[in-house]
Parts: C-alpha cells; sequence; structure tokens
C-alpha cells in the first residue's frame, strides 16, 4: 500500500507527522541535555548495579551455598529470570523482523527500541548462566573445545543447544539492531556539532545515502530480516527444550516450543509497552508513537495471551488425560502446593487481567495498557518460577520432594538484572536516535509536487 | 584518507526538493546516455532506486545464501566429527545424532548467513567509508534528495542544462570530479 493509499484510508499510523525535516528535529532533539528526570533514573540504575554486582561478588567470594539452591531445586531464581529476560528478548527481532517481511505499518515508530530492548535483554539473560554455574571463572566451559583428553561436548544436550541459540541470537540481533541504526547515525552525525558529531562520524561509517548503499541495504535488510524470523522462533523454543527434554513431570511435554515461544512474545511487547509510555511522554514522541501504535501493541499482546492461556489450561488437561500420578500429582502441587500463591499470580497476571484488552476502550488507553504491562511482566517471571521451581520440588519420589527459598543474594542479583538493563536502556535513548528516522519517512508522504510546479504532466 | 578522484572530469551536485523531480532528473541523465551518477536519498525510496536508478538484483543475496550454506556444513561437520573422534555413547543414542545435531546446524546457518550478509553489503556498498565527505550535502540526510555527476569538461554544459531543466534548489560545480 503506498502512503497516498494508505492515507485516503485513514490507516496512515502518523498523521501529525508532516515532513522528513520534521523526523530529524523531533528525533534528534532527544538526543540533546538530558532532563532531570534522566538523571534520576539514571542513578538509580548504577545504584540497582552496585546492588548486582555486590551480590553476585558476595557469591563468587562465598561460594554458591549463600542461594537457597539444593536438591531437588538446583534451578532456581537465576534461572528463572535468565528465562524471563530472554522471553523479554523476543519482540524486538518480532517487531524488527517479523513485522517487516509482513509490512505492518505501524511498526516503523517503536522497532528501533524494541530492538534495542531486544540487545540489552540478551545482554542481561546472558550474564544469568554464568551467575548460576557459580564459579564464575570456569565459565569459559560453555564454549565447545574439547577437554584435556580431547572429549568434545555432549551435542545431544540441550543445554549445548542453548549455548548456539543464545550466542547466535545476540550476535544477530546485536548486528540487525546496527545495521539498522546506521543511516540514522549520519543523520545524527550530520545535525551534531563538536565531540559528538567525531562519535557520530565513526559509528556511522561514512554513510552518504547514496543510491549504491541504499540499494543494497534495503536488501541486505530484507535477508537479515529473512534470518532472523526463524531464529526468534528457534531461540525461545530451544530454551524450552532445556526444559522439555528432560522426564520432569510438568516439562516433559511437546508442547513447550511454541507455548514458550508465544509466552516470549506476550512478555516481550508488555515489555516494549512498558517502555515506550514514558519514553514517548519524556521525549515528547507522541506525534511518533499514537494511540494507533499502541492499540496494535495491544492486539499482539491480546493474540498472544490467548495462546499463552490455551496452553496453561490444556496443560492441566493433559496431566488429567495422561492417567500418570506423578503428572497429575505436579500439577496438583501447582494449584495447591507449596507454591499455589505464585501459579495464581501466574494465572490472574497472564491469563485473567489481559481479558480486558478484548475492550477497545482498554486498547486504546494508553494509561490502562501500561498497568497490564506490569501486571504481564510480572505474570510472566512468574510463569517461569513456577514451571521451573514448582515442577523440580515435586518430582517422582515423595522423600525426594522439597522446599526452596530465594536467598538475599538471589534477590538482589534479580533486582539488579532490572538495573542493568535499564542502565543500558537509559544510555540508548541518550546516544542513538530512539526512533528510526530513515523509516519514519518511509510511512510519511514524500515530497512531490515537483512536477506539477514544473508545468509537467 | 583522500578521496578518489576521477581524473579529467569535473562534479556537478545538484540538490532537490522533491521526489518526482529527482526521479525525472535521474531518467533524464539515463536517457542522455549518462552512468555511474550518484544520487542522494534520506531514505530508501523504491521508486527513486528502480524507475530512477534502474537498479534491479544486489549481489548480496548470493552472499547470504553461501554463508548460510556453509554454517550449515559447519553446524553438521562439526558436531559430527567431533563424536566420530571420539565415538562415546551417551543415553543409548547413535554416535551420530542427526536430529540432535539439527538444532546446532541450524543456529550456525543462521549465524554465518546474517554475517556473510553484513559482508555482502559492507563490499556491495563500500562501507565503511571514512574517505573525505566529498559531493555530499548534509541536507539530504534531512528530507531533500541530490544527484551527482561526474562528467568530462567537454560535457559539462550538457550535464548542467539537464540538472537546471529540472530547477534544484542548489548548482553546485566542482573542478575536479570524484567516485562518490
Amino acid at each position: 500500500m503506498t502512503t497516498a493509499e494508505m492515507r485516503r484510508r485513514g490507516a496512515l499510523p502518523n498523521p501529525d507527522v508532516g515532513a522528513y525535516e520534521d523526523v530529524n528535529r523531533d528525533v534528534l532533539k532527544v538526543l540533546s541535555r538530558p532532563g532531570k528526570g534522566w538523571w534520576i533514573l539514571f542513578a538509580l540504575a548504577v545504584l540497582g548495579i552496585g546492588l548486582f554486582f555486590t551480590s553476585w561478588l558476595g557469591q563468587i567470594v562465598r561460594g554458591i551455598g549463600v542461594t537457597g539452591l539444593n536438591a531437588p531445586v538446583g534451578w532456581g531464581v537465576y534461572i528463572t529470570t535468565f528465562v524471563f529476560w530472554v522471553g523479554i528478548a523476543h519482540s524486538g527481532t518480532l517487531i524488527s523482523a517479523i513485522l517487516f517481511l509482513f509490512r505492518a505499518p505501524w511498526r516503523q515508530s517503536i522497532y528501533r527500541a524494541a530492538e534495542a530492548m531486544t540487545v540489552f535483554a540478551v545482554m542481561t539473560a546472558g550474564l544469568f548462566p554464568l551467575i548460576h554455574v557459580g564459579r564464575v571463572w570456569h565459565a569459559y566451559w560453555l564454549v565447545p573445545y574439547p577437554n584435556s583428553r580431547f572429549l568434545w561436548p555432549n551435542f545431544r544436550s540441550p543445554l549445548v543447544w542453548d549455548v548456539f541459540a543464545v550466542t547466535t541470537y545476540f550476535t544477530v540481533s546485536a548486528v540487525f539492531f546496527y545495521l539498522g541504526t546506521i543511516p540514522d547515525l549520519a543523520a545524527a552525525r550530520d545535525h551534531t556539532k563538536g565531540l559528538r558529531k567525531k562519535f557520530y562520524k565513526i559509528i556511522a561509517l561514512g554513510w552518504r545515502g547514496t543510491d549504491r548503499e541504499w540499494h543494497h541495504f534495503s536488501k541486505a535488510y530484507i535477508y537479515l530480516a529473512a534470518l532472523a524470523t526463524p531464529l526468534v522462533l528457534s531461540v525461545h523454543s530451544v530454551v524450552s527444550w532445556d526444559f522439555a527434554m528432560s522426564i520432569v513431570p510438568g516439562w516433559h511435554t511437546t508442547i513447550f516450543a511454541p507455548y514458550f515461544v508465544a509466552g516470549a512474545i506476550f512478555s516481550g511487547v508488555a515489555m516494549v509497552i512498558t517502555l515506550a509510555v514514558p519514553m514517548r511522554k519524556f521525549f515528547g514522541l507522541e506525534k511518533y508513537l499514537t494511540v494507533k501504535h499502541f492499540e496494535a501493541m495491544a492486539k499482539l499482546c491480546l493474540l498472544t495471551a490467548a495462546i499463552v492461556l490455551y496452553a496453561y489450561l490444556i496443560e492441566y488437561f493433559l496431566a488429567w488425560y495422561s492417567g500418570e500420578p506423578p503428572e497429575r500429582g505436579s500439577f496438583w502441587n501447582r494449584v495447591s502446593g507449596h507454591y499455589w500463591w505464585a501459579n495464581w499470580i501466574m494465572l490472574t497476571c497472564n491469563g485473567l487481567v489481559p481479558l480486558m484488552l478484548w475492550f477497545k476502550r482498554v486498547r486504546r488507553s494508553i494509561a490502562a495498557l501500561f498497568v497490564i504491562s506490569i501486571f504481564i511482566n510480572i505474570g510472566m517471571w512468574f510463569e517461569r518460577f513456577v514451571i521451573i521451581v514448582t515442577s523440580l520440588s515435586h518430582e517422582y519420589e515423595p522423600w525426594a520432594w522439597g522446599v526452596y527459598r530465594p536467598s538475599a543474594t538471589e534477590m538482589g542479583i534479580l533486582i539488579g538484572s532490572f538495573a542493568w538493563f535499564g542502565f543500558w536502556f537509559l544510555l540508548f535513548t541518550r546516544l542513538l536516535p530512539p526512533v528510526a528516522i530513515a523509516e519514519m519517512k518511509e510511512v510519511i508522504p514524500p515530497p512531490l509536487g515537483g512536477r506539477k510546479k514544473r508545468g509537467d504532466p | 584518507m583522500k578521496p578518489r578522484r576521477k581524473r579529467g572530469r569535473q562534479g556537478l551536485f545538484a540538490l532537490f526538493e522533491h521526489l518526482d523531480t529527482t526521479i525525472d532528473a535521474c531518467k533524464a541523465l539515463r536517457n542522455a546516455g549518462y552512468k555511474g551518477f550518484r544520487a542522494f536519498a534520506p531514505l530508501p525510496e523504491h521508486q527513486l532506486l528502480e524507475d530512477g536508478l534502474a537498479l534491479t538484483d544486489s549481489p548480496v543475496r548470493v552472499f547470504t545464501l553461501a554463508g548460510g550454506l556453509t554454517g550449515a556444513a559447519t553446524g553438521f561437520a562439526f558436531t559430527s566429527w567431533t563424536s566420530m573422534d571420539w565415538p562415546l555413547v551417551t543415553g543409548g543414542k547413535p554416535i551420530l545424532s542427526i536430529p540432535a545435531y539439527v538444532v546446532i546446524a541450524f543456529e550456525c546457518a543462521i549465524l554465518f548467513g546474517a554475517l556473510a550478509t553484513v559482508i555482502g553489503l559492507f563490499v556491495n556498498a563500500r562501507l565503511p567509508n571514512f574517505r573525505p565527505m566529498v559531493a555530499y550535502h548534509p541536507e539530504c540526510s534531512r528530507g531533500s534528495f541530490g544527484v551527482y555527476v561526474a562528467v568530462p569538461a567537454s560535457r559539462a554544459d550538457e550535464v548542467r542544462d539537464i540538472l537546471n531543466r529540472f530547477e534544484p534548489e542548489e548548482l553546485r560545480e566542482d573542478p575536479e570530479g570524484f567516485d562518490v
């Protein structure tokens, strides 16, 4: 659909953005001097990072015993939070790659922020295996290389697949993100002065916007999107197989891959909403992030919420239908066992609260969406907690059941991980154009009228 | 680094406000037999690239395909070779557990394919390009379009006439022509 047709049909997502120059002005304005609010948030993030590293240092010095991890629950808050952050990472590539291939006209204003969020979320997630292994100085054992007796890692292990999936995902999403920003960095270079100009000059790689550059760039972008699309779907599938390939009741199920992918997109889109609402307000991007964009994201949330809720319900059905006592026991334990509250938080936040999105008024209310998105974030963390901790605490043999309680160290690292993520996101909003300038120009009407002026047909 | 000179040529740069004019100017230049002129744009405008400059396929796709295939082959070869290098039965599975290796091969295919695409882009679009930005107008990253032609001095008048016919906002002439 051309922009002219979109305008006629009232489908133009950014009706208030007039000309190409306006996009540069409005977006690059964000890169100027930060306000007081930004500094307060930044200081909080730095404090949180302090908490994160002190907690981790405490664990390194005293050993993994400072956590609540023990038999039978050997995977706790760290793995829960790892899966949570990998999940958050999924919406960025969904919006930038899948919706790009589908030509969704609303993705342009939001995708840069979503993509940055992806990169930072994977950076956060990537720390958790290192924390979880305990002796972090041996973390390089994750890399596939032969040991001193030339025995290679077991490539039949889902944990090794995960190393490949997550490192590939980080590399590809970082490359995709950076490549997309190059034309905008050139715009920032032409806009700024002094030291900043030098900075942008280097990272824009000398982009000039010639036909040759654009031609190969737009083709390369399509191929990267085509590669990133199956990658997004594969990464959380592989993460789910970390669980599904084992025989733990509550984990060993074939629905895990699609269930995890839907949950990942669900939580990721919710996180985009959580970040986009304050960003829009603080940086005056109301013209760019309109109610239309939020409504589109809400619909995406609603779709994935429906899939997730279906997966929750079908899991109970399958446990009952299997007739397996351990499987049935595991699911009874979820609703009424020691961690019943976690299960009910999950069902309320991810199953019930998003049902409100069926109402158009809710979908079009930015305040309501912000609140709902926070509920979803909480619910999705608890979903992973329920899957991981509850299942491990209640396996086959009754004498091997046990209870896990996260320690202060684990909670410190959990809270600190949000600060670490926030730190990078705050830096991003100051250093890189938070809205894709060049791509925004694709959805606003091009400057025509030269022919008319000259009197040509 | 120095800009790439085109010997015996002079450069003309026209800045246009409108997209349709830029496309017409490019078409007129092509019809007059000029090749290798450059257009500048603030966005990947497909009409300009396809109608104005008749650009069609990009060899980047060959890089993507080659990278992806190399990645898949590497993934399979690596896992199979390491398993056979020290045959150790785990979990009663065959030494060559192909379904399990598909995951590794898939991830390697994506990784190599993506990196090869970037290399393909950089090679074909000549990036990074840290040569001095001759024949560039900062307006071209905002809202305007540019056309740059490097021609022998004898034909400069003809090109100037063609460009002027489309009423550019600005027409700049350099005594030297560059390859940009």
